[in-house]
């Protein structure tokens, strides 16, 4: 049941019975969804095994398409590319946004303040 | 009532200990993308009750039941989970209907117990008394004895 077999295989670690995401706070979230009146304690059960299942989905996807592989950790970045790479993540994709230096940014503003320039609009985003 | 994903999250102990049994023995996991997978994991959550909220009211029913989550699944392109939510939901209902079945098979044996002790009670008791009366004088006389020891 519980436990690392070694192997690294992606094992169903969990007594398939039981969840280890509370279910109240499943309930708590799914209950914050408008128009949702309901929730009868097996779709409680099947959403809260689903989440788990698709945690475990995300970070093994995310690894095995990312640069971690050779440092053998699983970054930001590896979760960030999983939309792009993956359609099935596209939901994601507003809340695993990219990350951009700095002074990359800045470039892309003054990049997009030139093709501007035409309309005499300044834009000033600096925040 | 709409309440912002960050609001409501899921305990970052249970999502780390989900990550780490999930990834081969030794990979580390940085401390933004647990985070970020826990966000993940919400908005999952979020996009789930939607999905399966929508085959509910096509069904025109007001309260959500396992089909439309297993709809929503396959809806949201997660197919692959299907066959072994599949395979829980049934060892789930399973052991609730087993918890069930235990406690109404005790409450069955209290009320049996009940019903035949209120009939045979009073002989039993008044035997039993008896044999606590005898067996209290011996060993009243027994350790009177040993005491004076």
């Amino acid at each position: 049941m519980a436990g690392k077999d070694g192997s690294g295989k992606m094992l169903d670690f969990t007594d398939s019975r039981q969840v280890s995401l509370p279910i109240s706070r499943v309930k708590l979230i799914m209950k914050s969804s408008p128009d949702v009146s309901n929730i009868n304690q097996d779709a409680l059960f099947l959403t809260a095994k689903a989440t788990e299942l698709f945690v475990q989905y995300l970070a093994t996807y995310s690894y095995k398409k990312g640069t971690g592989r050779e440092t053998k950790c699983l970054t930001y970045g590896d979760l960030a590319r999983s939309p792009e790479e993956c359609d099935t993540f596209q939901f994601l994709a507003d809340i695993l946004p990219k990350k951009i230096l700095a002074r990359d940014y800045l470039k892309l503003l003054e990049e997009e303040e030139k093709g501007d320039e035409g309309d005499g609009e300044e834009s000033d985003d600096s925040d | 009532m709409a309440e912002r994903p960050e609001d409501l999250n899921l305990p970052n102990a249970v999502i780390t200990r989900i990550i780490k049994e999930a990834l081969p023995d030794g990979v580390n996991v940085s401390k933004e993308a647990r985070s970020a997978i826990s966000r993940a994991a919400s908005v999952f959550v979020l996009y789930a009750t939607s999905c399966a909220n929508n085959f509910a009211m096509k069904g025109k029913r007001k309260t959500l039941n396992a089909g439309d989550v297993l709809s929503a699944m396959e809806e949201m392109e997660f197919q692959r989970f299907v066959p072994l939510l599949k395979d829980s939901l049934e060892a789930y209902k399973k052991g609730q209907k087993g918890k069930k079945e235990a406690s109404e098979q005790k409450r069955k044996e209290k009320d049996k117990k009940t019903d035949s002790e209120e009939n045979d009670k009073s002989r039993e008791e008044e035997n039993e008394e008896e044999e606590e009366r005898m067996e209290e004088e011996e060993t009243k006389e027994g350790e009177g004895e040993e005491e004076e020891d």
